[in-house]
């Protein structure tokens, strides 16, 4: 069906073109023909240009009021989300304020100076003065915002171990996602893919023999306690993943052969999330867009949806493989004591070997 | 320079003692103007296809598993019962990426112009060596050849991104297309860079050597100075290509472990033990960013010298420019970590690479605002090739400013490899380099072809192409900004995005307008090669030396003396003369000061 539908539409467009340039070529009977723009030709483009501007902006404003208010951009739930999310936020209003000047600036003199049989040009090869304003100003600009990068992105990657963080390995494969807890001690054991031993259940190759190993915790979930800085060390056995945790602001390569590291503190639980107004707008809008779907898979004899409900993810963010697409790890931000509940229901890596 | 440029018309006439034959004149040409031509016909043919791939996994995008006729009809075992395959999805999305950067914005773009404008434009009979021009041409044939070969072999072709980041570029268990698909990707490669090489020198040694009498460095236009700062910069980087891609062959052959440690797949451990999918990363993009100055440099030479012609208007700043030129040039060397702040490397080094990529945009935006002076109080002539100028200094613009953002290392963050990434590149190198090219095809297709391209045609090309491009690319900056990765097969296992998919719908309707939009200009283009209006021998009243050629090509370009030049080549409408240009090759009249150029 979607197939039909996409050849007609190709078809109308052809037929629609087709028109249009019988169009033009009987405007054109007369004419001389000599596949140079007329004064006519400069005329009609220079009114094309002002409506272009025109697209433009309205593109602009319909994407910023459509799909701007996206509450990934806003709402971040670690403690460094707000200093990136002020920062996208003054840059994007200085990209927008520059857009609209260059563009207007670019269209309205392309209409403005359209040609003319008889009229001459300005001869106007150089000027020192307008050289050096324009390029002092995007100097002062971009220093301004090299120094608040630079502040805000050291602050982000430097990770201060006196705040005692929670230590948590992501361990990546195609195509899934294990998280590793240290445990009481809050140290990782020691590991590499080399000591990978399926039939004993060791399946992130934890060093048996390393006393650190012993009270690690394997899990398929990751659960966060709130408040609580995380120092995440982020491994793969296979080929390059990359840790996208979009709604914490975090993002980290997983390289075989090497451990990376990022650490942020999560501020919001994932049930205060499910009650911000602009994640209910959010989850209602897909429900209602998930239950129009369902409706056509039922009259189809499929299964209908499930409802959606809000819970953060860590997504793979680096091609991986066939099933990239969908390689998630749910995320689970809870209350100290939920997670202490809930860590003590986990088994730990000793007593999770098959002997 | 005068004795040089007797010995050369002596071994033109020479050469008109040979007869040509069909096989020198048309297939192993060693007439720069020919092999230009040959490249420009590749490359279209190599760009139909890149297109015709990224509207298949467009429409896979907006109708996720669907069956469709057409992925049929072209993918065969790969769409059983109409349904596209996850890892052709993947592989097209590979094989777009490289063909479009390489094969068309590469070779297509500055192989085309390079070789028809450089000895053209500063007045001599040929490239240095002919040979090796012709050398260089049927290498990137052949590479084209065997990268399209690599789409039909058994376990698929290259699905690892056109970034072919080892391990899983290296290991045919973890993608069916790194066993023979990306052998031939590699082999392919490494023949490309070898063309490109060739050409670039031949670029290089062509500019420095064989100016004609008057001929400065300062009177060249700005679109020689652009194809040899793009050659040398090409010089620099593309070997760092070619030594990452022998390694990589190494590592897949011969069991190096230059980029490859500690892997456990497929329920073993490989012997792979010391190397680093990083140290691949940096090799990649140390060619990776140069490349995409080594496109957009030639179209921002075309676009100023098309901009300077149609305005009737001395291209504003030429100094400015040509230091622009050469600081983009140099920047763009020492930018490429910015592809890298979250791939694991020191922290610090994402500072660095911050403030290095952010101090591109000074350059960039000086180019910008010479533009638009030069339009200003200009008598713009709006011909299709103004129109795609315009067209591209607009998408330029609205590209490179998300570059700002991209370019910030703690911003990147959370955008790293989002489609904001594919809206940013697209529009900033993409559509503007593809713009840049169709300026040039239409501004010099009488110089290629003798024949004029149809305006009305090309006027519908540009319009539609130029909202479908805002169409297609702006709306994702925002779909990219609600986290949604790129290279996702398919969006509907992350009910998260699940509002984000009537935007996907539209953007491909928009796509697949512009698309078939292509259909126009590819009409154009073949038709007007028998059908179009003869040519006069300077249609736009250019200043440039190209157009004081006859208008039927002849070996060594010009049937007397190669013509001295006196002036720079912007005089448009200079006060006191009664033409609104004055070809380069006027001597100045009394009294008639050059500018300080």
């Amino acid at each position: 069906m979607t197939a039909l539908l996409t050849i007609l539409v190709l078809v109308f467009i052809t037929i629609a073109i087709w028109q249009m340039v019988k169009i033009f070529d009987l405007a054109q009977v007369g004419n001389s023909n000599s596949q140079i723009a007329t004064d006519k030709d400069n005329n009609l483009n220079g009114y094309l240009m002002i409506g272009f501007l025109a697209f433009i902006y309205i593109i602009t404003i319909w994407s910023v009021v459509e799909l701007g208010d996206l509450p990934l951009m806003s709402n971040s739930a670690s403690a460094h989300g707000p200093e990136i999310d002020n920062l996208m936020t003054i840059s994007m209003i200085l990209i927008f304020i520059v857009q609209v000047i260059t563009q207007f600036l670019l269209h309205y003199f392309s209409f403005k100076y359209k040609g003319e049989k008889g009229k001459k040009a300005l001869f106007f090869a150089d000027n020192n003065t307008l050289e050096f304003i324009w390029t002092i100003i995007p100097v002062i600009v971009l220093a301004g915002l090299i120094i608040y990068g630079l502040f805000t992105w050291s602050s982000i990657m430097n990770v201060n171990e006196d705040e005692d963080p929670l230590v948590v390995e992501l361990y990546a494969q195609q195509f899934n996602w294990k998280a590793r807890y240290a445990g009481q001690d809050n140290t990782l054991g020691k590991a590499n893919v080399r000591l990978i031993d399926i039939d004993r259940a060791n399946i992130l190759g934890l060093d048996e023999a390393d006393p650190n190993a012993q009270d690690d915790v394997i899990t398929t979930e990751l659960h966060l306690p709130v408040g609580r800085p995380v120092l995440f060390k982020m491994r793969s056995q296979d080929v390059l993943h990359s840790a996208y945790m979009p709604h914490f602001r975090a993002q980290m390569n997983c390289v075989p052969g090497m451990i990376t590291q990022f650490g942020f503190t999560p501020t919001v639980t994932t049930e205060d999330m499910r009650q911000n107004p602009d994640i209910i707008d959010k989850v209602t809008n897909i429900n209602n867009i998930r239950a129009e779907k369902s409706k056509d898979l039922v009259a189809k004899g499929e299964d209908a949806l499930e409802r959606y409900d809000f819970d953060y993810l860590l997504l793979c963010n680096k091609i991986c493989g066939k099933s990239h697409y969908n390689m998630q790890m749910k995320i689970i931000v809870e209350t100290q004591e939920e997670y202490d509940a809930w860590m003590k229901e986990q088994k730990v890596f000793k007593n999770s070997l098959i002997n | 320079m005068s004795a040089h440029a007797d010995t050369h018309d002596h071994e033109a006439h020479e050469e008109h003692h040979h007869k040509e034959t069909f096989i020198t004149k048309y297939i192993f040409s060693i007439d720069h103007k020919m092999i230009a031509k040959q490249y420009l016909i590749t490359g279209t043919i190599m760009g139909v296809i890149g297109v015709i791939m990224s509207l298949m996994f467009r429409m896979q995008i907006a109708w996720p598993e669907e069956p469709n006729v057409i992925f049929e009809a072209l993918l065969g075992k790969w769409a059983p019962g109409g349904v596209m395959d996850a890892d052709i999805y993947l592989a097209l999305v590979t094989i777009h990426g490289t063909i479009m950067v390489f094969f068309v914005l590469t070779a297509g773009l500055s192989g085309t112009f390079s070789n028809l404008l450089i000895p053209l434009q500063i007045g001599a009979r040929d490239m240095a060596s002919g040979f090796l021009n012709m050398v260089s041409y049927w290498l990137f044939f052949l590479s084209s050849v065997i990268m399209l070969i690599s789409l039909f072999v058994e376990a698929g072709p290259a699905a690892a991104g056109w970034t072919i980041y080892p391990p899983l570029s290296a290991l045919p268990m973890a993608s069916g297309g790194s066993g023979m698909g990306m052998t031939l990707w590699l082999v392919a490669m490494a023949i490309f860079i070898a063309s490109s090489l060739l050409g670039s020198l031949n670029y290089i040694v062509t500019v420095i050597n064989l100016r004609t009498k008057g001929m400065s460095m300062t009177r060249l236009p700005l679109t020689i100075w652009a194809f040899f700062i793009t050659a040398v910069i090409g010089v620099v980087s593309f070997p760092v290509l070619l030594s990452a891609a022998l390694l990589l062959i190494m590592d897949r052959s011969f069991g190096t472990s230059f980029f490859l440690s500690d892997i456990f797949i497929q329920g073993e451990v490989l012997h792979y033990q010391g190397g680093s999918p990083v140290l691949f990363e940096h090799l990649f993009w140390f060619l990776g960013h140069p490349e995409v100055y080594i496109v957009i440099l030639p179209a921002m030479g075309l676009v100023s010298e098309i901009m300077a012609t149609n305005s009737r208007k001395p291209i504003f700043g030429y100094r400015a420019m040509i230091a622009s030129i050469l600081a983009i040039a140099f920047l763009s060397t020492i930018v490429w970590g910015h592809h890298m702040f979250v791939s694991g490397m020191n922290p610090f080094l994402g500072s660095v690479f911050t403030f290095t990529t952010l101090l591109i945009a000074i350059p960039s935006a000086v180019k910008a605002f010479n533009w638009i002076t030069t339009i200003w109080k200009g008598n713009i002539q709006m011909n299709p090739a103004m129109l795609f100028s315009i067209g591209f200094v607009s998408t330029f613009i609205t590209g490179g400013l998300t570059g700002i953002i991209l370019g910030d290392s703690a911003l990147d963050i959370n955008v790293h490899d989002t489609y904001f990434v594919i809206a940013h590149f697209h529009l900033v190198m993409g559509i503007s380099a593809l713009y840049g090219m169709f300026a040039g095809i239409y501004h010099w297709y009488p110089k290629m072809f003798g024949r004029m391209l149809n305006k009305n045609l090309g006027y519908i090309h540009f319009w539609i192409t130029a909202i479908c491009a805002y169409g297609v690319f702006f709306p994702m900056h925002f779909i990219g900004m609600a986290g949604l990765p790129r290279r996702y097969y398919t969006n509907s296992n992350f009910p998260l995005f699940d509002d984000l998919a009537n935007t996907n719908v539209i953007i491909t309707i928009f796509a697949l307008i512009g698309g078939a939009v292509q259909l126009i200009y590819l009409y154009n283009f073949f038709s007007s090669m028998f059908f179009g209006k003869r040519a006069v021998q300077n249609p736009w009243r250019a200043t440039t030396l190209e157009w004081t050629t006859p208008v039927k090509h002849v070996h060594g370009n010009w049937e007397g003396e190669i013509p001295h030049v006196y002036r720079w080549s912007y005089d448009y409408s200079k006060p006191g003369h009664d033409e609104d240009f004055i070809p380069q090759n006027v001597p100045l009249k009394e009294g008639e000061e050059e500018l300080q150029h």
